[in-house]
């Protein structure tokens, strides 16, 4: 639907998660209203176990919500069937987790053209919009390279470069630094540094205060609901290293 | 064309990956479909072979020959030596040798060589003492049925000619010294012909029928000539059931007879139109009188030379359904270990927007293509390997044809091919495919099914045991398979046993002396392998992927003080215990599928079928050693440390 100012790209209202029956009940999301405008990069931290990862799944269509509405792009997709939630994944929204996800045999290029091919491109564009964002980030020299040959922060550059694919309305992320070195962390942000800059919307979620200081907006959480919400001027400083202190 | 170079690529590399356990997919399926390829291919080998032997013999269109027989004269019985009750008075009805003689007259002949006398012989070379069918012949050769020489020379007074299947299972050649009835004859030639039914079954007169159900059934005995001698029953020379062939000179063969009125005798009639032989044959249909008469056509005798051979196809088939069994087994077992293997896999495929659909054709399609190429190796190793099933015997000239691969053989060989694969993995392909994309993407470890009773009988015993046996209940579906496979393995050993025990009671001769109980013998110990070596690649897979389904629940048995052994122990204790019910249910499944199969009741000696069950258990013990010694091996800080990486 529209790009405008007014219409938020990503908008939950009353949305609840929640496992279980009676006493073992877990209310992992516990009425979230959010709304996440375009080329907004919103930082969601809380404690382990606070529901921000089941969160960040219910808004990019991995997990449904069990009360509330989720809104992208103008669309409601919490009613949506699993293929066109499927197809809405593949189209509308670019994941990048903590764990990397890479499919292990195939190599750089072919893990970043896999969301491409599913959308139905052919191999041959597939193929150039992949090698298009490997040089985006900075890989053009591993495109042939298997994943286990790569290191922690080029895997997960590679995971962006595929989450970037399809040109996403929004990026999920959840923890993408959480299994990298420092080095590798700074690459990393410099990079979502560049998806801000560029326009994206990202919805980050982060243990990692220096992530998190990349953002517009940062959303505490605490037992699935949302307690606090900053505006930062981080994400805009130019300043990303010095402020993450990871420069010398 | 993306989506397709996509699941193409993802089977691919998923292939390579797994290298080993595709190969093991691949060997699994391609067990049954080379066996089944082999019994398919088996039909009308040997028809050029026995055609080549044919013109090479000037053989003739249709065989006709007579006997004598054996008349009671009187009611009264007595009980003979081997406990059998015979006439007490009986007389010799000679061969009807006016009624051969009309035959050659008939119109539609245009030649014919015989009435030649023949008669059952006792045969002495070496150590080996066995009946013969000893035929008289023409030493300066006859216008139909010149046996074509391998060896030596033909026929001459105080020589003998021997058939060559039967000289190459007694090992004889020219100059060799041989008895019959006691006189001693020099071999001075080897020859082939088109004129016999092949060694084992070769007859003459109302025997025969015995060899083609198409005739008389109920033989009924002649009436007796004014003429007709009492005789003793002990000279009667009984037609044996399974007989080689050698030729004389017809005086020699004369010389063998201590009656003339014993003889029987054959003539070989050449037609005008060879494909009108069966016709000719009909129209002259043995009346049911023993001494008539039996005519067998060239097509007959052709039939009886491929029957050879498809039994050994019949063989095959049957056992080709008992590995495709086993093989969907080892592809379930398979399958679910590499499927839960690729839990995250499917997981990230969905998160990047593949549908439940897509999932699982990737899913599933590598399997198909190891199932095609799975149909295509056993197409080609089973055409390939034929030719060891298909060996006529030296009886004929030349070796057999190169076995039919026809479409439709091609056609069923895919099909189950594809029918294994796709039985074994639809359904947790499906399930894969439906899995929550969170869920798949965190790949938890399944959690064990609970089950209060084994848990409450399995405290009771020793640790291992106790371990192996939860391990073993943990996954009742692998356990089913478990048992399944060893179930069809035993089931196909005891039919073996069955079939080897049959083979060596019906054959009462010198057991070298029947090429075709070898061929069939050897071909019994290729599945007896292939079963196995399917069985024990089971055994071991299912063990390492025990080993690693249960990795979490031994490390923690191990950090609460289990040793290593005792992990061992319990993880092939979880395969032992299934292969000893399988082992059991096993036996009464051979035996029916045996009983199936053949009209024989003989069932292999107790002592064998008791000593399965107890073998089987040794055997999987043993297989499952080095898998569930690595398993048990695995270290305990690394293991639970991933678990919580999770």
């Amino acid at each position: 639907m529209s790009d405008t100012a007014d219409t938020p790209v990503l908008r939950t209202r009353g949305l609840r998660k929640q496992y279980g029956k009676g006493e073992v009940l877990v209310r992992a999301v516990a009425g979230v209203d959010l709304d996440v405008a375009s080329g907004e990069t919103v930082a969601v931290m809380g404690p382990s176990g606070c529901g921000k990862s089941t969160l960040l799944h219910v808004l990019g269509g991995l997990d449904r919500p069990s009360e509330g509405e989720v809104w992208l792009d103008g669309r409601r997709i919490d009613r949506l069937g699993e293929k066109a939630l499927a197809r809405m994944r593949r189209e509308a929204v670019g994941f990048v987790f903590q764990g990397f996800h890479l499919m292990d045999e195939l190599t750089a290029v072919e893990n970043v053209e896999l969301s491409a091919l599913l959308a139905g491109n052919s191999p041959r564009a597939a193929r150039r919009r992949a090698t298009e964002l490997l040089e985006r980030v900075g890989l053009a020299d591993r495109a042939g390279f298997l994943p286990a040959a790569l290191s922690g922060g080029q895997r997960q550059r590679v995971a962006i470069a595929r989450a970037l694919c399809n040109e996403p309305r929004v990026v999920l992320a959840d923890e993408p630094t959480g299994n990298l070195d420092s080095a590798a962390t700074l690459d990393v942000l410099r990079l979502f540094e560049s998806l801000h800059e560029a326009g994206h919307t990202l919805v980050i979620v982060t243990h990692d205060d220096r992530i998190a200081a990349t953002a517009d907006r940062l959303i505490s959480m605490r037992d699935g609901a949302f307690v606090d919400e900053t505006r930062l001027a981080g994400g805009t400083s130019g300043k990303l290293g010095a402020l993450a202190g990871l420069e010398g | 064309m993306g989506r397709v170079l996509l699941v193409g690529r993802l089977a691919a590399r998923s292939v390579r990956r797994r290298a080993v356990e595709s190969a093991l997919l691949l060997l699994a399926i391609m067990a049954a479909t080379t066996t089944l390829t082999l019994g398919l291919a088996l039909h009308g080998v040997t028809d050029s072979p026995y055609q080549r032997t044919k013109e090479a013999t000037a053989g003739p269109d249709v065989v006709a020959s007579a006997g004598p027989d054996f008349v009671p004269t009187s009611d009264g019985t007595v009980v003979d030596d081997e406990g059998f009750r015979q006439p007490a008075e009986a007389a010799v009805v000679p061969a009807d040798i006016a009624a051969l003689e009309e035959l050659a007259e008939e119109s539609g002949v245009i030649a014919h060589s015989g009435p030649y006398p023949a008669i059952v012989a006792d045969l002495e070379v070496d150590a080996v003492t066995t009946e013969v069918w000893a035929q008289g012949h023409d030493p300066d050769g006859a216008a139909v049925d010149r046996p074509e020489l391998t060896a030596g020379r033909w026929l001459e007074a105080g020589g003998v000619v021997v058939e060559a299947a039967f000289a190459d299972v007694l090992d004889v050649g020219v100059g060799d010294r041989l008895a019959l009835n006691g006189d001693r004859f020099e071999v001075v030639g080897v020859a082939v012909t088109a004129a016999a039914l092949p060694y084992t079954d070769v007859c003459f007169g109302w025997v025969c029928t015995i060899f083609t159900a198409e005739e008389v059934i109920n033989p009924s005995s002649p009436p007796v000539p004014s003429t007709a001698r009492r005789v003793d029953f002990e000279s009667f020379p009984i037609p044996p059931d399974d007989a080689g062939l050698v030729w004389l000179t017809e005086e020699d063969l004369r010389g063998l007879a201590s009656e003339q009125d014993l003889l029987s005798y054959v003539v070989n009639l050449e037609l005008a139109e060879p494909a009108a032989a069966p016709a000719f044959v009909s129209g002259h249909a043995a009346s049911g009188i023993t001494t008539e008469p039996v005519l067998l056509s060239w097509q007959d005798l052709r039939d009886a030379y491929r029957e050879l051979v498809e039994v050994r196809g019949e063989v095959l088939v049957t056992f080709s359904w008992l590995l495709a069994v086993l093989g969907l087994a080892s592809v379930a077992v398979l399958v679910g270990g590499r499927l839960a293997d690729q839990t995250r896999r499917v997981g990230l495929l969905k998160a990047v927007g593949g549908t439940p659909r897509l999932v699982a054709v990737v899913l599933l399609a590598e399997y198909v293509v190891l199932a095609l190429v799975a149909a295509v190796g056993g197409l080609a190793v089973g055409w390939l390997t034929a030719r060891l099933f298909t060996d006529p015997g030296a009886g004929l000239l030349g070796s057999a044809g190169a076995p039919s691969l026809t479409l439709a053989t091609a056609g069923v060989v895919t099909a189950v091919a594809l029918g294994v694969a796709m039985v074994a993995s639809l359904v947790p392909a499906l399930r894969a495919a439906s899995t929550s994309t969170v869920e798949a993407l965190a790949d938890k470890a399944r959690p064990p099914r609970r089950t209060p009773w084994l848990i409450a009988l399995a405290a009771r015993l020793p640790a291992p045991l106790l371990l192996g046996l939860r391990t073993a209940a943990r996954r009742p579906r692998r356990m089913v398979l478990s048992t399944l496979s060893i179930v069809v393995t035993v089931s196909g050993i005891v039919t073996l046993l069955a079939a080897r025990n049959e083979i060596a009671r019906e054959w009462e001769g010198p057991s070298q002396l029947d090429p075709d109980a070898a061929q069939v013998d050897r071909l019994l110990l290729v599945i007896a392998v292939m079963l196995i070596a399917l069985a024990a690649l089971n055994a071991v897979f299912v063990t390492w992927t025990t080993a690693l389904d249960a990795r979490h629940s031994t490390a923690l048995a191990r950090a609460l003080g289990a040793t290593p052994r005792a992990v061992s122990t319990a993880l092939s204790a979880a395969q032992v215990l299934p292969a000893l019910a399988g082992a059991v249910l096993a036996i009464p499944g051979g035996l029916a599928l045996w009983s199936a199969l053949s009209d024989e009741a003989a069932n292999p000696p107790l002592w064998q079928l008791l000593a399965v069950p107890p073998a089987t258990v040794l055997v999987v013990a043993v297989l499952t050693l080095i898998p569930a010694r690595l398993g048990g091996r695995r270290p305990t800080a690394e293991i639970l440390q991933a678990e919580l990486a999770r």
